[in-house]
């Protein structure tokens, strides 16, 4: 198995609070790898560590063989990482479609002249990119809404969205933040789909989700974050049995504070 | 365009081919409506076309990319003092305007990142503050550079500027074929005109490119156009630069038309009032900026000619000056504005994309 991203001794302190302390994990190529944890356990702060919103203070990201930058987020898009939001995070004022136009970003380069100019090359990717974006809508199911201000989408919908605003950087890795939080059975089960089409099209998929059915179900592997360490790796079936695992989610003789 | 006949009331939404037809005619025969009332409204209606280059500045700036620039009025002053360094008797330079109208908006372009370097990481109100005191800092500059070294003539201003000369064509004489004879005016109207269209042009473009949607982006979420790969930091300097830009050559065209520059003219004020334009009419659209434009600088001159006569018919004598009366008018519209339709006159549909490249798709 190819590795396609490794954490080494990841460790992030804000003040006094160790938001994460020497994590060092790695995803497969092609896989769906889940981080789990209880709320507070530095999930998020892993993936914002990793997509550069952050600067860690120990260790690193190796992805695809070279280390990650740190504290530049449009550099890590390039490599082919792509995020989304815990709490969803469109551009209010664009239909869906530009919203998927906009992840396309950093993957064009007309420059002001070709613009200004309306120059062929120019003119051309505009149209590769606005075919793109609307293939990416019709990928996640919302083409009919192409042309609406992505506000009026209904929830489950702008997660979507947000997906394919991600997916249209181009990345190997997905990064989803709690793509199914809030999201009712049928939403969630129709997630699942989208997650799993997504990895058979050969995106890595990195999960932080609190529906364990949803994690259970998907991951390939798992890991569990419990006050900003690792406690658990491994796959979905004997993580669920690890007794640390249990008592970080239940509470136990360990974790009285 | 699209937008500008949207925003004619009516008329643009059931008749779109006449609407346009009619912007354009209007846009031709409005400095012959404004002759019969005198050559004061032919003067005021090239101004309201220097405004609308300024205001549609100002739209990328704030509208766009959503940066509140409250200082934007310096980057006209450098241009219109770039035109009086480079094309007056004071240093005895006169250089073309295809050299000095660049220049200007360079000069403007550069100060923009000048400005945009220190304020990365500001926003909001903490931005204004700043960009408020930008305005200020080059109010002053222009105001205090007479001493040690006389290099902008301190509040005098500098005199005397050349006027537009189209190589060899000079836009300050009238032109006269026997009889007939073109007022000056109306030259500077078409010529101003040109301006404005071709900043039109250039801002819808932009609009509907990678970059105005990076703009959008940055302006709605900043933190999740970070994490789509938009270089945030470079973008909001192309806005500085290109907004100031605009600014930069409206200010030169000022200089020329005006054939005066002093510090007084780029004051605090002025930078309102051009927001205020962009506000009035629509933030983040075009045409809101135009019709901003247009109706801030005509209404206050409007009223003022009524408000004279009424108050000496009333009173027999001045009781408001023109001045109060202005600001007086235009804080009251921004305040019935923003009760009213507080997304402005022309509320934005502006689209930063164009969807008609989908081959049949939706």
């Amino acid at each position: 198995m190819i590795k396609l991203l490794e954490a080494r001794g990841v460790g992030k302190r804000f003040g006094g609070l160790t938001a994460l302390s020497d994590v060092s994990l790695s995803i497969n190529k092609g896989e769906v790898y889940g981080l789990i944890g209880p709320n507070g356990a530095g999930k998020t702060t892993f993936f914002n560590v990793l997509t550069g919103a952050y600067i860690p203070d120990d260790g690193e990201f190796v992805f695809n063989g070279t280390e990650l930058p740190t504290g530049k987020p449009h550099l890590v898009v390039k490599q082919g990482i792509a995020r989304t939001f815990q709490n969803i995070r469109l551009f209010g004022q664009l239909t869906a479609l530009e919203n998927v136009m906009a992840g396309h970003h950093i993957r064009t380069k007309a420059g002001l002249w070709g613009i200004l100019t309306q120059s062929k090359h120019a003119i051309e990717e505009e149209r590769l990119t606005t075919e793109r974006a609307f293939e990416l809508l019709k990928y996640v199911g919302i083409e009919r809404f192409a042309h609406t201000i992505c506000k009026s989408l209904s929830y489950g919908d702008q997660r979507r969205l947000e997906i394919a605003r991600a997916l249209a950087s181009e990345p190997q890795l997905l990064a989803l933040d709690e793509p199914a939080a809030g999201m009712n059975a049928t939403e969630t089960s129709q997630l699942k789909v989208l997650i799993e089409q997504i990895r058979h099209d050969g995106i890595t998929v990195l999960l932080i989700e609190h529906d364990v059915k949803l994690v259970m179900g998907l991951c390939d592997r798992v890991a569990v974050l419990d006050f900003g360490k690792k406690i658990a790796e491994d796959v979905p079936a004997v993580v669920q049995k690890n007794e640390a695992v249990i008592s970080a989610y239940l509470g136990g003789p360990k974790h009285a504070h | 365009m699209n937008e500008l006949i949207e925003a004619v009331p009516y008329l643009g939404k059931r008749h779109p081919r006449l609407t346009k037809w009619l912007i354009i005619i209007v846009a031709l025969v409005a400095p012959l409506i404004a002759a019969y009332f005198g050559r004061s409204w032919m003067r005021i209606l090239d101004f309201a076309l220097l405004y609308m280059m300024l205001a549609l500045g100002l739209n990328l700036v704030v509208g766009f990319a959503g940066l509140l620039d409250l200082g934007y009025i310096a980057f006209y002053a450098v241009g219109a003092y770039t035109w009086a360094f480079l094309a007056s008797p004071h240093f005895g330079v006169h250089m073309p305007f295809w050299i000095v109208l660049p220049l200007g908006a360079a000069f403007a372009a550069l100060a923009g990142i000048i400005l945009g370097f220190p304020v990365l990481r500001l926003r909001g109100d903490y931005l204004a503050i700043v960009t408020l005191g930008f305005g200020e800092i080059v109010r002053i500059f222009m105001n205090n550079l007479n001493h040690p070294v006389n290099i902008t003539n301190g509040p005098q201003g500098i005199n005397a500027l050349d006027s537009l000369n189209l190589f060899g064509w000079n836009l300050a004489q009238s032109l006269s074929f026997g009889d007939f004879k073109i007022h000056y005016l109306y030259l500077y109207y078409y010529f101003f005109l040109l301006c404005v269209v071709g900043s039109i042009v250039f801002i819808k473009r932009l609009q509907i490119s990678r970059v105005g949607r990076a703009w959008a982006a940055m302006r709605d979420d900043e933190l999740a156009a970070k994490a789509i790969g938009i270089n945030v930091r470079n973008m909001k300097l192309l806005a500085f630069s290109l907004g100031a830009t605009f600014g930069g050559v409206a200010g030169g065209l000022f200089g020329s038309f005006q054939g005066f520059v002093s510090p007084e003219s780029f004051s605090l004020m002025e930078s309102i009032a051009v927001l205020t334009m962009v506000v009035f009419g629509g933030m983040g659209n075009i045409a809101g900026a135009i019709v901003g434009a247009l109706i801030l600088t005509a209404l206050p001159e409007i009223l003022r000619n009524i408000a004279l006569p009424v108050q000496e018919a009333l009173f027999g004598t001045v009781i408001l000056d023109p001045e109060v009366l202005r600001m007086l008018l235009l804080s009251l519209a921004m305040i019935l504005m923003m009760l009213l339709r507080p997304a402005g006159l022309v509320p934005a549909h502006a689209r930063y994309s164009r969807p008609e490249l989908l081959k049949g798709g939706a």
